[in-house]
């Protein structure tokens, strides 16, 4: 029988190398796996490379990762917040690596990775700051920029519900970059709110299928 | 010459898909291993139209048109199934999610090239389907054919003279005569059926093969 759930938080994160990328799913708090960034801030790997639209709230999940010193290079689209003091001061002094990525692009590089998708032609960025040294093509008179897939050696997500098989719903707007996250890395651990039986998902409704998940772990 | 039934083949290729495996079957003979996969094996059958954890055939009169798999025939679903649209199921296959998918074959060749889509004849009408998205993207591809067509012919071959479906994809054959294994040393026999020497395979074979190894031998 295939068991994907597992019985900890500290199982779900223990082979986290050092130097590894991890997309980390929510914006903001809404759907940031922070049971799962706690672990993995117990796990003590170091390091990382960080995909996450922010760059911390206050001073957990996300925030305090950054702040255990643990990540040598943020990707992500909006870092500066009102309460993203940690990444700030860790910037500030030159501590901490940041690749800014326009939302979209970085959610569509994210899908590129996991659809198989070896590059694609954007409009988004052209000409500006963050296309710089990006090749160009002209596409229906408009110019676009060649942007390619963001992969992960894991994804840590937070849903909802789950079941044994890695099925996924979630909850509001705390879906956001779960999905398109859980195709795109090598291991996708869930977090969620509740494991359920297999088949008490309606299969019409299922926003990640299993397939896509490694590991569930409720938190 | 002792051949195994289109059955038999299926069964063959199902008892090599482990537990936990997330499977594609190719229209035609492939669909055939369905009814083949051991009972206590739990494995996840997706169909391009949408469909993870696609079930058997339903019962007659219980045939819903909105439940078909790729060969547009009647299916259902597992409990722990899921639905999807068209553009996600292909991005399981391009993306490498698919551990296997087993596939039909007009011509293999030596360093695995499949060509499955089109005859190349002037009157054909060529039909792709998923066929070369599939044969890109699971991890692993196995072909499951005849091994010489009705006229007597190699199905294995140097090079195939048909139009490819996509480039050294391959990793495994499985034909009525035997199981080879596409390597970068070569097609390496690993099994043949009962009487069948290496000789007599090999002579029927338009590509050079590679014996089993010793210890395989019977």
């Amino acid at each position: 029988m295939v068991n994907k759930t597992v019985a900890s938080l500290q199982a779900a994160v223990a082979d986290v190398p050092d130097g590894a990328t991890i997309m980390i799913g929510g914006f903001g708090v809404a759907g940031q796996p922070s049971a799962l960034i706690d672990a993995l801030i117990a796990q003590g790997a170091r390091n990382l490379t960080v995909i996450n639209n922010n760059a911390g709230n206050g001073e957990r999940g996300l925030a305090a990762l950054l702040k255990a010193r643990r990540v040598r290079k943020m990707v992500c689209s909006f870092p500066r917040q009102a309460d993203s003091f940690v990444f700030d001061a860790l910037y500030r002094a030159g501590e901490v690596e940041l690749e800014v990525v326009p939302q979209g692009n970085l959610a569509e590089r994210i899908r590129a990775a996991g659809a198989g998708i070896g590059a694609f032609f954007t409009p988004t960025g052209h000409g500006t700051l963050l296309a710089e040294g990006k090749e160009t093509r002209l596409i229906a008179g408009r110019p676009h920029v060649l942007e390619y897939p963001l992969t992960a050696d894991f994804a840590l997500i937070k849903a909802h519900r789950g079941d044994r098989l890695g099925n996924l719903v979630y909850r509001k707007a705390a879906r956001n970059f779960g999905p398109v996250m859980a195709t795109a890395a090598a291991c996708t651990v869930a977090q969620v709110d509740e494991v359920v039986d297999v088949g008490a998902l309606d299969p019409e409704a299922v926003v990640t299928p299993g397939i896509f998940v490694h590991r569930v772990v409720v938190a | 010459m002792k051949r195994l039934t289109r059955e038999q083949l299926a069964a063959r290729v199902a008892r090599d898909i482990p537990e936990g495996a997330y499977v594609n079957l190719g229209i035609g003979m492939p669909t055939l291993v369905a009814n083949y996969l051991p009972r206590d094996r739990e494995i996840f059958l997706h169909s391009e139209n949408g469909i993870l954890g696609m079930g058997p055939a339903p019962a007659p009169g219980e045939e819903d048109p909105d439940l078909i798999n790729a060969g547009k025939q009647p299916v259902t679903l597992l409990p722990g199934g899921s639905f999807f649209h068209h553009a996600d199921s292909f991005a399981m296959m391009r993306g490498g999610h698919l551990d296997i998918c087993v596939l039909g074959a007009f011509e293999v060749s030596v360093s695995g090239d499949l060509a499955n889509w089109h005859t190349g004849a002037a009157d054909a009408i060529p039909a792709v389907g998923g066929a070369m998205d599939l044969a890109i993207g699971a991890k692993q591809v196995l072909v499951m054919m005849e091994h010489l067509t009705r006229a007597g012919e190699s199905k294995i071959v140097e090079r195939c003279r048909y139009p490819l479906t996509a480039v050294a994809c391959v990793d495994r054959i499985y034909t009525d005569l035997a199981v080879i294994d596409v390597t970068p040393v070569g097609l390496r026999v690993r099994e043949m059926v009962d009487g069948l020497t290496f000789a007599e395979l090999q002579r029927v074979t338009r590509a050079a093969l590679v014996p089993p190894p010793q210890d395989m031998c019977a």
